[in-house]
């Protein structure tokens, strides 16, 4: 055990002395202000437009209502209006701004739009190199000829890349947050937020409606990103132990992960696409409320096909890992 | 830092070695063997890679494993330490088996398999903390004490990636020393090195080995494996076509002698007239062409080393001056023919 811990330690330090989380948080710390500075336009302009927000959340809502009487907007799109028009409807039912601006409401939109992109491609670029660098760098012969177990070594470099995972997104959040607060002010910790709406074909169903504190979404929030962050890492992980080159790897979970939220885009009548794991990691449509990308899909059912797809990769790293011929 | 790597040891373990040379053979004789390698074959995509390899090497001997490029070399290094699985046969570090018990073998064992890659982005020192970490009782005491054996001391805390080839080789060796191994494991390990390099890797190698380890040497290069070691293992194609004494195979070879004469065209007849010499010219010479620079004109024989003082005076009672008279080592091609062409059998230790 206490083996096991030098060794966790050792791939921690190879990983942090690589600087690849220096890098990740240079990105974050380059793209969060842009984001945010966009963020604050967009709320200036409304508070010229408007006399106060329910102003714009009523001409928000006649504005989609409007659009879905259009033919020229294909159905996907209407389901999508449909739910987000209900939705504002009930923020305005109950007197509720879904819009204040702050802090914690800005950092639950930006990991709302980075799961499916920003996060998995973060999580990329320790995940893709993790088992491959060894390989490439040829560091691997002196890692493995060392009197310890194979699959200690792939458990340590797992348990190494699960704990930057954590880290990767605690860091985006905790930048998010203090970058925006900058801007926003630091509270809406409290501010509620409705959740549980529930699409029964055109209709909502908000029989399930109910308020919980903005913090409590961010935290349900975070660990549904986690998940599916995992997923892409352990992914990537078994990618990066059946690929030598670290620029192959990459590029093939860049794809994994791209064509899926272009598939998510477009594939909602090919219903065998939602057993793909990369139109299943937008785990945070499910607590919006929003519909998923394919039909049928679920909160259950989306964690069931990661965890799947997750435990296979995690399978199949170890299998070929243990067994593998080191020839060059 | 380009000081000898072993200036400070060096005579005492000459000294050592000279006086318990005989003693340390009987002793190396009476303990069991550090590696035991048992009808190793490898077969990789139906070919076979390595067929049927066996040797043993015992405490405190410095072993060869000499074979041309593309021999197996290497694929059987990496089956010694658990990089590659053997498709049959086994090996037995310290009787535990590499396959079953990497864990428990390799133990016993530091290694170079190849090139000593470590990683660029750290120091010499951190990546010897690293390895050190992988292993029970390694402490800080024991790491800079190798940084020390190997002459780093001064550079141990510069990045890896800014260090030269020699100096890499060296923290390789580190590495493979840090845990007190039985056995050292390096392949190749003079490529790339220096002359100078290559003289004090030498030195080093025997200073170790004087301290009761064993360690593996594989060359290419013959002459590399006469300097170093007490026995060898000779592959090709992937098969062991001898084990024994590196001086009796070498012995037994053809050793060519060079003849240089005043007068080249008559020394030649001379010697082609001579039952007891045969001129090796042309495909019959299997000599390192460096040899020839030398000596410029000189006239290859096969000749026993016993009959060359009886050759000389006929060539002086002949009126022919003789220049210079050489025998020169033979290559690792000559050894090859002699050991494949069945004439004499090197083979069982």
């Amino acid at each position: 055990m206490r083996r096991d811990l030098e060794l966790i330690r050792n791939e921690t330090v190879k990983v942090w002395k690589k600087k690849r989380f220096a890098v990740i948080v240079l990105i974050l710390l380059a793209l969060v202000p842009v984001f945010v500075y966009a963020q604050m336009k967009i709320a200036q302009s409304s508070q010229g437009k408007y006399a106060d927000w329910r102003a714009e959340l009523r001409q928000r809502i006649a504005d989609n209502t409007n659009a879905l009487t259009s033919d020229r907007i294909p159905e996907e799109w209407k389901k999508w209006r449909v739910a987000l028009v209900q939705q504002l409807q009930y923020y305005l039912d109950r007197d509720v701004n879904p819009n204040t601006p702050n802090a914690v409401r800005f950092t639950n939109t930006f990991l709302q739009n980075a799961v499916g992109l920003f996060i998995p491609l973060m999580v990329l670029a320790v995940a893709s190199d993790i088992v491959s660098s060894e390989r490439s760098g040829g560091t691997i012969k002196m890692l493995l000829t060392r009197p310890v177990r194979r699959w200690r070594i792939l458990a340590a470099k797992l348990v190494t890349l699960s704990m930057y995972v954590s880290l990767i997104l605690v860091t985006t959040a905790a930048v998010s947050y203090l970058v925006s607060g900058l801007v926003f002010g630091y509270g809406g910790w409290r501010e509620p937020v409705f959740v549980g709406f529930k699409l029964n074909g055109s209709n909502m169903d908000t029989t399930g409606v109910h308020a919980i504190a903005q913090g409590v979404y961010m935290l349900m929030q975070l660990g549904l990103v986690w998940f599916s962050a995992m997923t892409v890492a352990v992914i990537a992980f078994m990618v990066s132990v059946l690929v030598r080159s670290t620029a192959a790897s990459l590029v093939t979970m860049m794809a994994a992960v791209i064509s899926g939220s272009i598939l998510a885009n477009m594939a909602s009548s090919w219903h065998s696409a939602k057993y793909l794991f990369n139109v299943n990691l937008d785990l945070s449509v499910y607590l919006q409320g929003s519909p998923p990308p394919i039909e049928g899909m679920t909160l259950g059912f989306s964690l069931a096909v990661l965890a799947v797809w997750s435990l296979a990769a995690i399978g199949v790293s170890f299998a070929v890992f243990t067994r593998q011929d080191i020839l060059a | 830092m380009q000081k000898s790597m072993t200036a400070e040891n060096a005579s005492v373990s000459v000294s050592s070695s000279a006086e318990t040379e005989r003693e340390r053979e009987s002793r190396v004789l009476r303990e069991p063997p550090v590696l035991s390698v048992e009808h190793l074959s490898k077969t990789i995509r139906g070919r076979k890679i390595i067929d049927d390899i066996s040797f043993d090497v015992r405490a405190g001997e410095i072993y060869g494993f000499l074979g041309p490029n593309g021999s197996g070399k290497t694929t059987t290094i990496r089956m010694l330490v658990d990089l590659i699985k053997p498709t049959s046969g086994r090996v037995l570090v310290c009787g535990e088996d590499v396959n079953k018990h990497p864990e428990r073998a390799l133990r016993h064992v530091g290694c170079i398999v190849e090139n000593p890659e470590m990683y660029g982005f750290m120091t010499g020192w951190e990546n010897l903390d690293l390895f050190a970490r992988m292993q029970e009782g390694i402490g800080e005491a024991r790491i800079e004490e190798v940084a020390r054996i190997v002459r780093l001391d001064s550079r141990i805390h510069d990045k890896v990636k800014t260090y030269s080839l020699g100096m890499r080789q060296r923290l390789g060796i580190a590495q493979a020393l840090l845990g007190a191994p039985k056995l050292l494991i390096l392949d190749e390990p003079t490529n790339g090195l220096d002359p100078k390099g290559i003289k004090e890797l030498r030195a080093f190698i025997a200073e170790l080995a004087a301290g009761g380890m064993s360690v593996f040497v594989s060359s290419h290069l013959l002459s590399e494996i006469q300097l170093l070691c007490d026995r060898v293992a000779i592959i090709d194609g992937g098969r062991v076509i001898a084990v024994g004494d590196v001086h009796d195979m070498i012995a037994q070879s053809e050793a060519h002698t060079l003849w240089l004469f005043e007068d080249p065209e008559a020394g030649r007849r001379l010697l082609t007239d001579d039952p007891r010499v045969e001129v090796a010219d042309g495909d019959r010479a299997l000599l390192d062409e460096s040899v020839l620079l030398a000596l410029p004109g000189a006239v290859p024989t096969l000749v026993r080393q016993e009959d060359i003082p009886d050759v000389v005076a006929r060539c002086a009672s002949a009126g022919v001056g003789v220049l210079a008279v050489q025998r020169v080592v033979p290559t690792l091609e000559s050894l090859f023919l002699t050991l494949t062409g069945g004439e004499r059998d090197a083979s069982g230790s």
